[in-house]
């Protein structure tokens, strides 16, 4: 590819603990992704190209225009690479839901590693009888030394470990919002430093299609228990939906499947604790003025964490299981 | 068992037009009680936002106690009944979080029982010290420094 | 000692390194696949509603998130009791058919196609996607990006999304097949169609027409001896969503066929402690390490392993390449791997066919696409075959439908002490005493992996760019040599 006097946009996609979807939904840009080709030098993208720590540790501070980093932090390799880009990036961007967020690998942080490990290696149905043996970060064969990153004993989302320019929420990202995001650093036409970019500015509920009547409800129902009404609010239909404390910009998917919103395009703007807010959501639909009954409707909404904080557990203000 | 002179933090959310009248009146009654209330002043207990007791948590509070008008009695008629839905959700929030049951509590006080309050707040002061201080904070810095 | 590490390997779905250790001549001694990274998934779904589980999994991987979503699904339709309309089950195989073809295509033309198109010792500037373009031309460079892009289009249009499917449910999916719906993909089906007859002709132009090729595939050190794992319907056809698997032997014994249910029974799993992924065996043989032979406990579960387990296609083109492709390779079971390439081409003929099976079907857009359970049995055991091998998901859960316990065992998994071995073989035959560790000498033992597992070198390789390689050569603790290649 000939530059054309005007330097390349140096660019790099790197992934911490992730699922390979936010790399995916760069591609799924489809022919734009040759336009940013055009216009950038891949610098480093581990799930398409090589480029190597080593090449990163080269570079002069400040060499790379821009750093999608998804995935979150935690061990210690996504700590040590993530300071690194920090310092080679003059933007970074905090990419994807578990970058911004923690994502859905952040549930871990209600439970503790020597539990995660416990259920991997020692007890479960497949594992070889009588196995004692776990990982370890050093380990010693005939041949000699070997190491493998040390597993943290929780999830952190980017901005924990490092100052982050910008958030681009969802998991993954719309192929859309990426083109937004991209055209926007290649023209500099950025906003505020740590603003949230390829999203919306409103809740999912603003842009969901489904009526809502200021309903309230006696029983709730889990998805699979009832036929929804395709027109109506999932949360009037009682079953509990993230979409009143989720920030718009997803296109609405799930709900449009007939399937409630999980939250992962994080906190509206202005709720600090997207959690938190969905506590009150679910809680303001109640039919009820008495306590034991409210407590018997809530009987059917179990796992108020999971639904609280599907992506979100690592930002939010409690973070972890205490 | 707990550490001796162990003295909580509670954060009081209390409303402006019963829970605030009734501690005003355990004041001017004089009537002694735990000091280990700080109270905020909300206008209605339906005002009280989960995300104020995380933060109180987070920011250090061992226990926080939610007081609101008498069901019935509220200044804005329904309000108290959105905190009574409220409560019971967030407390198993904070079971799924490992926090202890009894750290946040609610309780309705109206204008005139300032002993009663007084009460509330000596049983849950107790209480708190018997738990200990809230981990939260240690814990979160323990993340920070160490991984 | 010396050794080479290769660090991060790339072109993966997920993180590793290689550590190839050096004997004093310089050959090699021993070579280790390292897997960096555990999440933690098993231990974290539990306590959660058995319903949401088909949404978390997904997050397993985003390049197969709808192999688990399946899989996932079809373990919680056990914890109720197995009840499924037909409808929903066909709606699931046939999006599962969108999903197999865009894995398939994106890892054929952006990560096989530069080490054969443009050849494994070629320039290694060349040796990557914008190579492979240049020498098909734009032209198929545009098909390529568009035929990936229908397949997503079509997950998109039966399931709400691609990346991260929400759609299956407990009694079958959220949303039903409307009759404007199906007219948008018919047309798409048919170009699929179109399009993997296309590759199956361009593999053979250009791979099977050149005697090189042909030989490095079979008498090179790419082959291994071990067993096969596939999922085959009720005529040992290999089936992707749904029925038996099957283990056969490399000489083409059958040795065992279970039922999802009976997977405990028949794989168990090793751990070493310098690797945080497992070694899935076949249990009843115990764990015997990493051995070659007829003997062995180790097993392949791939495109290629598929294809041997099979005694036919379920669909008729698919059925002549399938014969084709073994009266080339001269035997049934075959050993070399680096057939899988070819393997991954048959299949997704059968992908395609089936696809169209279903966009011919006349229920395909009725109304009974989804039930309400009615009993909680707390039991449920869903294996696919993921494109990179078959996956299982093991779930039981309460009377109240809250999981109790969670286990994978994911497609790429099987294949880990597989890759562990012939990452070594190559490494051994490539890397002799004396000689200097070359460039395309590292190529040739990244194809070992490369070749065989789409998911270390994942399905997301259209953008064209260098990919350099670095091996960094120790003595002494001190660094005597780097290396930097670039791949395709």
């Amino acid at each position: 590819m000939e530059t054309t006097g005007k330097k390349k946009l140096q660019i790099a996609l790197y992934w911490g603990a992730a699922c390979g979807g936010c790399d995916v939904a760069v591609l799924d840009t489809n022919e734009f992704i040759l336009d940013v080709a055009a216009i950038a030098d891949i610098r480093m993208w581990p799930i398409a190209t090589d480029g190597k720590y080593k090449d990163i540790e080269a570079m002069e501070d400040g060499e790379l225009d821009l750093v999608l980093f998804n995935g979150a932090v935690r061990n210690s390799e996504n700590e040590h690479v993530a300071k690194l880009l920090r310092r080679k990036a003059r933007v970074m961007v905090a990419f994807g839901s578990c970058a911004h967020i923690g994502g859905i690998p952040g549930l871990a942080n209600q439970v503790t590693k020597e539990e995660i490990f416990d259920r991997a290696y020692l007890n479960n149905p497949s594992i070889e009888p009588g196995n004692r043996t776990v990982p370890l970060p050093e380990s010693h064969v005939e041949a000699g030394a070997l190491e493998i990153p040390t597993a943290y004993k929780r999830v952190y989302k980017l901005d924990d470990i490092v100052p982050i320019d910008y958030y681009v929420p969802g998991c993954p990202p719309l192929p859309a919002q990426i083109k937004g995001v991209l055209l926007a650093v290649a023209t500099g036409q950025l906003p505020a430093r740590g603003s949230v970019v390829g999203a919306g500015h409103r809740t999912v509920c603003d842009d969901c299609r489904r009526t809502r009547h200021e309903r309230k409800i006696k029983k709730f129902y889990r998805p699979w228990q009832i036929i929804q009404d395709p027109e109506t609010c999932l949360l009037e239909q009682g079953i509990v939906c993230a979409g009143s404390a989720t920030r718009s910009g997803c296109g609405v998917r799930c709900p449009n499947s007939n399937m409630p919103c999980r939250g992962c395009y994080g906190p509206a703007p202005n709720v600090k604790d997207q959690g938190a807010k969905i506590v009150s959501a679910v809680a303001s639909i109640i039919d009820s003025k008495d306590p034991a009954e409210i407590d018997r409707i809530l009987e059917d909404v179990p796992d108020i964490m999971g639904y609280a904080y599907r992506f979100g557990l690592p930002a939010s203000m409690l973070q972890r299981r205490i | 068992m707990m550490s001796n002179g162990f003295e909580p933090k509670i954060v009081g959310f209390l409303c402006n037009w019963c829970s605030y009248t009734g501690a005003d009146l355990a004041g001017t009654s004089r009537i002694k009680y735990a000091t280990n209330l700080r109270v905020i002043r909300t206008m209605c207990s339906a005002r009280i936002d989960p995300t104020f007791i995380l933060k109180a948590l987070l920011e250090g509070a061992d226990g926080v106690l939610i007081c609101g008008c008498h069901p019935g009695d509220c200044h804005y008629v329904e309000g108290n009944y959105k905190a009574m839905r409220r409560y019971p959700l967030l407390k198993r929030l904070l079971d799924a979080y490992g926090i202890e049951n009894e750290r946040v509590q609610l309780e309705w006080v109206s204008a005139s029982e300032g002993r009663r309050f007084a009460e509330v707040v000596d049983r849950m002061t107790e209480q708190i010290k018997a738990l200990g201080p809230c981990k939260v904070r240690t814990a979160l810095a323990f993340d920070m420094a160490e991984r | 000692m010396r050794s080479i590490r290769i660090d991060p390997i790339t072109r993966l779905e997920g993180h590793g390194k290689i550590e190839i250790f050096l004997d004093d001549d310089g050959g090699v001694s021993d070579c280790y696949f390292q897997i960096p990274e555990l999440r933690g998934f098993e231990r974290f779904v539990v306590g959660r509603p058995i319903e949401e589980l088909p949404r978390i999994v997904t997050r397993i991987c985003g390049v197969c998130p709808a192999s688990h979503h399946m899989a996932s699904a079809k373990a919680v339709d056990g914890c109720f009791g197995g009840e499924l309309p037909p409808l929903a089950r066909k709606l699931r195989e046939m999006y599962y058919q969108a999903h197999y073809i865009h894995s398939h295509i994106a890892h054929f033309y952006a990560l096989a196609a530069p080490d054969f198109v443009c050849g494994p010792d070629c320039d290694p500037a060349t040796r990557n996607i914008l190579g492979v373009v240049q020498k098909v031309g734009l032209e198929i460079g545009g098909q390529v990006i568009k035929a990936r892009a229908m397949a997503q289009d079509i997950q998109t249009i039966l399931g709400g999304r691609s990346t991260h499917v929400v759609w299956c449910i407990p009694g079958g999916v959220s949303k039903g097949l409307t009759k404007e719906e199906l007219e948008r993909i018919r047309p798409m089906a048919d170009q699929l169609y179109d399009f993997t007859l296309f590759s199956l002709k361009l593999f053979k132009d250009v791979v099977l027409a050149n005697p090189a090729y042909v030989d490095l595939i079979l008498n090179g050190p790419y082959t291994l001896d071990v067993h096969n794992m596939g999922l085959v319907d009720e005529n040992n056809a290999p089936n992707f969503y749904d029925g038996k698997v099957r283990v056969v032997d490399y000489e083409g014994n059958e040795i065992c066929k279970y039922a999802p249910e009976e997977y405990h029974h028949h794989v168990a799993e090793h751990v070493e402690p310098w690797t945080y992924l497992k070694f899935p065996y076949l249990k009843q043989r115990g764990w015997k390490g990493f051995v070659e032979g007829i003997d062995t406990s180790l097993y392949c579960a791939t495109p290629l392993a598929r294809l041997n387990v099979a005694d036919r296609m379920a669909t008729p083109r698919a059925q002549e390449a399938f014969e084709e492709m073994f009266q080339v390779l001269g035997a049934k079971p075959c050993r070399a791997l680096l057939a899988q390439h070819w393997a991954r081409l048959v299949e997704m003929v059968q992908n395609a066919e089936t696809l169209k099976g279903f966009v011919e079907d006349p229920e395909i857009t009725g109304p009974g696409y989804r039930v309400v359970p009615q009993r909680i049995t707390g039991e449920g055991v869903g294996i696919v075959e993921a494109m990179r091998g078959t996956l299982t998901h093991h779930y039981t859960c309460d009377e109240k439908g809250i999981c109790t316990s969670a286990n994978l065992i994911v497609g790429t998994t099987n294949n880990n002490a597989p890759i562990q071995m012939v990452t070594k073989k190559v490494a051994q035959a490539l890397i002799r005493p004396g000689q200097e560790v070359t460039e395309p000498v590292l190529n040739m033992v990244e194809m070992a992996f490369r070749a065989f597992d789409p998911c270390y070198s994942c399905a997301t390789h259209t953008l064209p760019g260098q990919m350099p390689l670095e091996a960094v050569v120790h003595q002494g603790g001190r660094v005597v040599k780097t290396l930097r290649k670039n791949l395709g």
